[in-house]
């Protein structure tokens, strides 16, 4: 079955809009997704229907909203193959998880001398939060590189993982290169050295297929408005015997079993790791963003959009002039990262934006790797699953137009 | 079609821009950068009796960021410090004479926060 682009289109109301007069082509889902009718009027049914505090209120309100927002974490934990419900822990964003686990999990494992390996594509968010475990602890930091094609070099991981490697904190998809990681084969890596692997799902979860239990990664992190959900809510998923060990992230109501004057003691699993009220209109909305990709299949989506990306690089190779990154001939995630010779990347976007075509410039949160990529800053386009090929078509032409006003 | 923003003057400024280089012993330099999108502005200049006699620039960046730099350094030139500390963004927009987004203003406003910072550097550092 493949997906009917023209009928999910009609999802979307946002797509149906001009920009500077011109028909929206929206070329930035990397940075976040759009949102169907769907999800949009599942918040709204929460707040004009069942508007209330969850997990403490006896009155019938309460528990309908109770019910919808652990309904979601179900649907979730199902959607990414979790053992249990209990394993998914609703944060702000990808950002906030990966947070979580530094200063819960990090603070608690990571000692003076200890390793932490990170690659050569992370997202700064993937980055950071460890670089400030790493200097708070006396760790250090290892980078497993990538090759010219933008690929890990995976064999290198026989060096760089060692008996002082704690964490291996990777990407599935590169949000610069869109290349997908073999990420099974290296968390087996990992493990048979006693590492613990982190991955960070922020691009793969809302383009592929992505079974936890399958790869077998101890933490999965992403967030809800790359997947067609609202933004403000990510998801933390931690094996069971991790987040049983793991300290809270912070403290207050519902997070608690008991309270005294003195000292407390935790909540159960996963509420444990989810102080105060939470976001409820939105971890609703996640749940029905998963309902509407799981309609479609993520095999499907995966499949449709190595098919645009395979298409955007044969278009955009014949512009002269114009450099792609990433892997070229291999199956990659649906974005494409690109300089284009004497026309800096903010320039082509505001001149696309004059045409209704909204992509990226910049370093994509991914500064240290730009700068390996030789660019002081990339082009993106970004593609989901209301993309069209003809919206690739207008994407070159605005690219030719650009140079003509470049006089290139 | 609007292409306002890349109007000829500030394409040309870009492909073929004025003052670039280094100067030998500026009085006052400094260098900075956009940390949203990298873009990167150094400016030396050269002072006689407070006025600009000589500036000179590096950078690497948009059109409207490198564009603004040389047409700032083009008005530079016989403008007293007090006068360059006085501009300000409208001087700027209205030098570029084309309309920015805030995001875009950013870019054409970096030449001009990198000159002033130097010039209250070198005031710090000598209090007249």
């Amino acid at each position: 079955m493949t997906l009917d682009i023209h009928r999910i289109r009609q999802d979307f109301p946002i797509l149906d809009q001009k920009i500077h007069g011109n028909t929206l082509v929206y070329l930035d889902n990397a940075a976040t997704s759009q949102k169907p009718n769907s999800v949009i009027q599942a918040i709204t049914e929460y707040y004009s229907k069942y508007n209330a505090n969850i997990h403490r209120g006896v009155h019938k309100l309460s528990e309908d909203a109770t019910l919808m927002y652990e309904e979601s974490r179900q649907k979730i934990q199902r959607f990414i193959g979790a053992k249990k419900s209990q394993e998914i822990v609703f944060v702000r964003n990808t950002t906030e998880a990966i947070n979580l686990v530094a200063f819960t999990w990090g603070q608690q494992h990571i000692k003076a001398g200890d390793e932490i390996l990170l690659t050569e594509m992370e997202h700064h968010s993937n980055m950071v939060p460890w670089q400030i475990l790493a200097q708070d602890k006396g760790a250090s930091l290892r980078y497993l590189p990538i090759s010219p094609e933008g690929e890990l070099i995976v064999d290198d991981l026989d060096v760089l993982l060692t008996e002082k490697t704690r964490l291996l904190a990777i990407t599935q998809m590169s949000n610069v290169l869109g290349t997908i990681n073999p990420i099974k084969e290296i968390v087996n890596k990992a493990h048979s050295i006693g590492a613990k692997v982190l991955v960070d799902g922020a691009q793969s979860v809302p383009h592929m297929p992505v079974d936890v239990q399958e790869l077998n990664c101890d933490f999965l992190a992403f967030s809800g408005h790359k997947m067609l959900g609202p933004t403000g809510i990510g998801v933390l998923y931690a094996k069971e015997e991790i987040l049983q060990e793991m300290p809270p992230y912070q403290g207050g109501g519902d997070m608690i079993r008991d309270v005294t004057w003195e000292a407390s003691t935790w909540n159960d699993l996963p509420w444990k790791f989810e102080a105060g009220t939470p976001n409820i209109a939105d971890v609703i909305g996640l749940g029905r963003a998963v309902d509407y990709l799981n309609a479609l299949g993520m095999e499907q989506v995966l499949a449709y959009e190595h098919e645009l990306a395979k298409y955007a690089i044969n278009q955009l190779e014949d512009i002269e002039g114009l450099t792609i990154y990433g892997p070229m001939d291999k199956p990659r995630g649906g974005l494409i990262s690109f300089t284009l010779d004497g026309i800096h990347p903010h320039d082509i976007a505001s001149i696309l934006d004059q045409q209704g075509i909204a992509i990226r410039a910049g370093h994509h949160c991914a500064q240290p790797l730009t700068e390996k990529l030789g660019a002081i800053a990339t082009a993106r386009a970004s593609f989901y699953i209301y993309t069209t090929k003809d919206e690739i078509n207008q994407l070159c032409d605005s690219i030719l137009l650009a140079k003509k006003v470049f006089h290139l | 079609m609007s292409m306002d923003l890349y109007r000829e003057l500030i394409l040309e400024h870009y492909q073929y821009p004025r003052n670039m280089g280094d100067l030998k012993d500026p009085d006052i330099h400094h260098h900075d950068k956009n940390p949203l999108c990298g873009d990167q502005v150094g400016i030396g200049v050269k002072l006689d009796e407070n006025k600009v006699v000589d500036i000179k620039f590096r950078g690497q960046g948009c059109a409207i960021s490198q564009a603004s730099t040389s047409i700032l350094t083009e008005k530079a030139k016989g403008m007293t410090v007090e006068q360059l500390k006085a501009l300000t963004k409208d001087d700027i927009q209205e030098w570029l004479g084309v309309p920015l987004s805030p995001t875009r203003l950013k870019c054409a406003l970096l030449p001009l926060t990198v000159l002033q910072a130097g010039i209250y550097k070198k005031e710090e550092e000598n209090p007249s």
